[in-house]
């Protein structure tokens, strides 16, 4: 039985990068605020610092920072004919856990989605007609939210991490070295592009050669010291090459640890507790508020934490789980269509062209997450897609991540074609490529799918007896005629690269949950117009409970071909900007049905 | 029951075992963040910096002077010793580590200094006298707060008597005989206890007479920044040439270039004190409790006198640089390559505000290497202030470096960039890691081998 605590004004469950910058936002009110993180705190120089945090073994092998599935997890399948089973080792993609969440692990690559990707319906049928967004039975929708209205909260974002890069469309005028493609920028970038590797400088050169727009990649990794609007500082990146996977010792990483918590841990208005995980929001007797959320603790103990409002700012995958659990909304049954909660799951597609050079030492462990050039020619809508059989692109990135040697070789196989997985060969051909290699990546769009969805497993449940997550998904035809699309374009530049050999790997057949390619999840709680077609408003508020908000990428009713933290954020500091100015002044909904 | 239904009741029931072994062990397992990154305080309540920053309510009775009380409890940083880790603000009980044993210290908030008078507590301070009329130690520094006036004593008493009450009992000292009887201040009092009024000589401005006025009295910098004699009084005529206590070194103050702040501008100190950094140093250890609690809250006028002041204080070098090994410099350097260079560069010249230069920095010229030596052991925090909030830290190197690496590379960091200072030896090292208690393990077998 549940012990009941005293009521807060503003309940926060998860605690990264969405709940750090609500609380953030909301501290300024004088409102009480909870946040509840399942798992661990954890700090730059306890927990990260950089006499051990190019642990190899720890942080990618043994993946210290990452959920235990032995604890709980999601089953999968590829689809509705299939039965899914728990994924019992993380691969495909990697849920965080601990405090700053996912937040703490990713590379820190900030890209904005262009103004197209958010009338991803409408624009296409316009442009290729009305089936171009309804083959292969796919669901794409319009955000309902437009670019400009998320600019000045991109901008903010921006701000808050430092972001290092070059703006190609300052107000509408073009500007040289920037993206031409990308949507007006009010400002330009608050820090300089990083400075390039010699890898990168070789991809931008023979990009340009076959016609298109290299551009340095936007970096939460520091190009300088930085001191952001809350006065924390960052400084600048070193290139050790562990950011992805890992946390950055260096404070040269945007992640809430270095943005927000040493502004946000000074407000007196805001708790955090840590080792609390949420189980389940409780309504009113009518179903039509959230009136408190039931956690445990790290002794098995049940709380009732009552609050005025809660946001959910766990991972999507979580926060969908949380709806479903709770009875909120209606969950989407793809054999009728009918019902929105777990509709249109989405993620990523992925491939990869490896170059090999002879003449040329290319040093791949000078790295840094988001450190490259990249071309957008072929993301979005920036190319003409008539006669093509798809909608949608990604981006074509040279990025010097890394050379962490286990992930490099065990991860990744980055060796030429026909070489054996172990023995002497394989030495040798590590021996001779390590230094001379690099890899182009391409970064695709996954369209959302009437079969792709997420709702309850009947079958298997984690410690506390809940039903875990269910993962219905698979690649279709658009996505597969897109990524080859992309793999060939990626191999036109590799060619220009004039390297010994080069390796295409184009992402074929069913999506498969082992290797790792990206943690973008997207869709479940999607966000729209009307509770016909989405979870929540563009403010992000929950449909059915109005005092019950849900952050996150899980919003999104399509994913398009960008990484989505810089969206997840604009989005957040929307929302939060709406709580603030209309809803705690009357509460209810933002938006009439 | 399928095989993975049955695994999944296997871990279950396994996990819910390990729960309740758990649950025997621990008393709090959904526990606040520990505010090692942060400010608040672990129960919840306000911490002493969030107290401090709190101006009077408008309606409080006599409340100008409990504001002007408020600043000066900030100047005189009465928080530093009367807060311990973690505890509510001036509710005491913290340990003040003397080389002559642990004095903790009282409670000062309201719940205890309701029962004070005025003149009590003036008489505390100018006297070292308790409210029953028993000596103080001088570790409460009535030496300099005797200079304190009497508006501002009893500005200070007001605004003590509107914190928080907390009623809170203090550990007894840990003093060995004779010491612990309370006597035997008359004689040190007899000894070393001469005040004499401060006296502004002709053709100082005003802001130089205040800033004496703030480090000799309330702010009592040198305390710590003046070295002591055998029975721990200051060595007045050594005034400010650096201080040790608590295994820490309170550096060098006077003009000196190299060790002092001969090299510091008053643009620079300024900015030292009101944001824990400049392009030159960092605040660490207990200067960084001072930064945080004291120095970063007071009006940038009052930062200013203190720098004018400071910066007229005749040089005076009380140690001289030796000449490193080379060996020891050859070996320290490639650590530094390896260890170092990737914050502070390989040129020493670190990032300005962010990661400290240590080329020409004054506090790893100290003749004294303790802070060196420390902050390589024992990582460092450096002061989050209202400005400059991120305590940004250097890590702990006791586990990863053997007591003559950080010899070694400490020797090349005094002595490498055109720094001159005594070489250090594996013996200092090895002395400091015991006394911080910061053993180093061995990474492997291997390293036990090695070390046989």
């Amino acid at each position: 039985m549940a012990t009941k605590l005293p009521e807060v004004d503003i309940l926060l469950v998860g605690f990264g990068w969405t709940s750090a910058i609500m609380a953030q936002e909301l501290a300024e009110t004088g409102l009480s605020i909870l946040a509840l993180e399942r798992s661990a705190w954890r700090d730059t120089p306890a927990d990260m610092a950089p006499t051990f945090d190019q642990d190899e073994l720890r942080y990618y092998w043994r993946q210290h920072l990452f959920q235990n599935v032995s604890h709980d997890t999601l089953t999968i399948r590829n689809n509705t004919s299939q039965t899914a089973l728990p994924m019992r080792r993380l691969g495909s993609f990697l849920l965080g856990t601990g405090v700053g969440g996912a937040g703490v692990h990713w590379n820190g690559q900030i890209w904005r989605f262009l103004p197209s990707d958010f009338l991803a319906k409408s624009h296409n049928a316009q442009r290729y007609g009305p089936q171009s967004v309804t083959q292969y039975d796919m669901t794409v929708q319009d955000w309902g939210v437009t670019y400009e209205e998320l600019e000045p909260h991109y901008d903010t974002f921006d701000k808050l991490c430092g972001t290092a890069g070059k703006a190609g469309n300052l107000r509408g005028q073009i500007q040289p070295g920037g993206n031409p493609f990308e949507g007006p920028r009010q400002n330009e970038f608050p820090a300089p592009p990083l400075p390039m590797t010699y890898a990168p400088t070789l991809f931008a050169k023979a990009a340009s050669e076959v016609g298109y727009h290299p551009f340095p990649h936007p970096a939460g990794n520091m190009s300088q010291p930085y001191q952001n609007p809350l006065g924390a500082q960052l400084g600048q990146c070193t290139y050790c090459g562990f950011c992805e996977k890992f946390a950055c010792g260096n404070y040269s990483k945007a992640t809430p640890q270095t943005t927000l918590f040493p502004s946000l841990f000074t407000k007196p208005n805001f708790t955090l507790k840590t080792g609390a995980e949420v189980l389940k929001i409780n309504l009113d007797s009518n179903g039509k508020r959230a009136v408190s959320v039931t956690y445990v603790d790290g002794e098995g103990r049940e709380w009732e934490q009552p609050a005025g409002a809660i946001l959910l700012g766990a991972y999507i995958l979580h926060n969908v789980r949380l709806l479903l659990l709770s009875g909120i909304g209606k969950p989407y049954n793809p054999q009728t269509g009918e019902g929105v909660v777990g509709k249109n799951y989405a993620y990523q597609i992925t491939s990869s062209v490896h170059v090999f050079y002879d003449d040329k030492i290319l040093n791949p462990f000078i790295g840094a997450g988001a450190l490259g050039m990249v071309v957008d020619d072929f993301n979005g809508d920036n190319f003409d897609h008539s006669g093509k059989g798809f909608i949608g692109g990604g981006y074509i990135a040279l990025l010097t991540t890394n050379g962490r040697p286990v992930e490099w070789y065990a991860g990744s196989h980055i060796v030429p074609k026909d070489t054996p997985n172990w023995g002497p060969k394989w030495k040798a051909a590590v021996a001779k490529n390590y230094l001379k290699s690099a890899t182009l990546a391409t970064h695709g769009a996954v369209m959302s799918h009437r079969g792709n969805y997420l709702d309850l497993d009947p079958t298997y449940r984690d410690i506390y007896g809940r039903p875990m997550l269910r993962m219905t998904f698979d690649y279709t035809d658009n996505e597969h005629k897109m990524s080859d699309f992309l793999t060939d374009r990626a191999t036109d530049i590799a060619k220009a690269m004039r390297p010994r050999e080069f390796r295409a790997n184009p992402r074929k057949g069913s999506w498969s949950v082992v290797p790792y390619q990206t943690t973008h999840n997207t869709g479940g709680a999607i966000m729209g117009a009307t509770p016909q077609d989405s979870v929540v408003n563009t403010y992000m508020q929950s449909w059915d409970v109005p005092n019950l908000f849900v952050m996150g990428a899980g919003a999104f009713p399509q994913n398009p071909g960008y990484n989505p933290t810089a969206t997840v954020a604009a989005l957040t500091y929307r929302a939060a900007a709406a709580i603030k100015s209309q809803y705690l002044k009357a509460p209810g909904a933002l938006v009439q049905a | 029951m399928t095989r993975s239904r049955l695994a999944l009741a296997l871990v279950c029931a396994a996990f819910a075992g390990g729960l309740l072994f758990a649950g025997a062990t621990l008393s709090q397992s959904a526990t606040e963040a520990p505010p090692q990154d942060a400010a608040g305080r672990a129960d919840g309540g306000l911490s002493v910096e969030q107290l401090l920053a709190r101006t009077t309510p408008p309606n409080t009775p006599n409340r100008d002077q409990v504001e002007r009380g408020r600043q000066l409890v900030i100047a005189g940083d009465c928080a530093a010793c009367h807060t311990k880790a973690g505890g509510a603000p001036f509710a005491g009980s913290r340990p003040i580590r003397t080389p002559f044993g642990v004095i903790y210290s009282p409670n000062i908030t309201s719940d205890h200094m309701k029962h004070w008078s005025a003149d009590q507590f003036y008489r505390a301070l100018h006297r070292g006298l308790d409210d029953d009329g028993h000596h103080l130690y001088p570790a409460f520094p009535y030496t300099y707060f005797v200079h304190v006036t009497r508006a501002d004593s009893d500005a200070m008493l007001a605004y003590l008597r509107t914190t928080p009450a907390v009623a809170a009992k203090r550990p007894a000292n840990a003093l060995p005989f004779p010491l612990n009887i309370r006597g035997v201040l008359v004689v040190w009092n007899a000894l070393f206890f001469h005040p004499k009024p401060l006296q502004t000589p002709a053709g100082k401005s005003a802001a130089w007479a205040r800033g004496q006025y703030l480090v000799e009295g309330p702010g009592h910098c040198g305390a710590c920044h003046t070295p002591k004699n055998m029975l721990g009084a200051d060595e007045t005529s050594k005034a400010y040439q650096g201080g040790v206590l608590d295994n820490w070194e309170a550096p060098n103050l006077t003009a000196d270039a190299r060790t002092g702040l001969g090299a510091w501008s008053v643009d620079d100190i300024v900015e030292y004190l009101k944001t824990g950094r400049n392009a030159r140093a960092q605040a660490g250890g207990p200067m960084a409790e001072v930064v945080s609690a004291s120095t970063s809250m007071l009006p940038d006028p009052d930062l200013r006198a203190i720098a004018v002041y400071l910066k007229d204080r005749p040089a005076a070098a009380p140690n001289a640089g030796g000449d490193p090994d080379r060996a020891a410099m050859a070996r320290g350097e490639a650590i530094w390559q390896d260890t170092c260079s990737a914050c502070h560069l390989q040129s020493g010249e670190g990032q300005a505000r962010f990661f400290p230069p240590m080329r020409g920095n004054q506090g790893v010229q100290q003749g004294d290497p303790t802070n060196v030596v420390r902050v390589i052991l024992e990582g460092v925090r450096t002061a989050p202030t209202p400005t400059r909030p991120t305590p940004l830290s250097m890590p702990s190197y006791a586990w990863k470096l053997t007591d003559r690496e950080i010899a070694d590379v400490a020797t090349y960091v005094r002595n490498a960039w055109g720094n001159k200072a005594a070489p250090v030896g594996a013996d200092k090292v090895a002395s400091l890691r015991r006394k911080l208690d910061l053993i180093r393990p061995p990474l492997s077998s291997w390293s036990k081998v090695d070390q046989r």
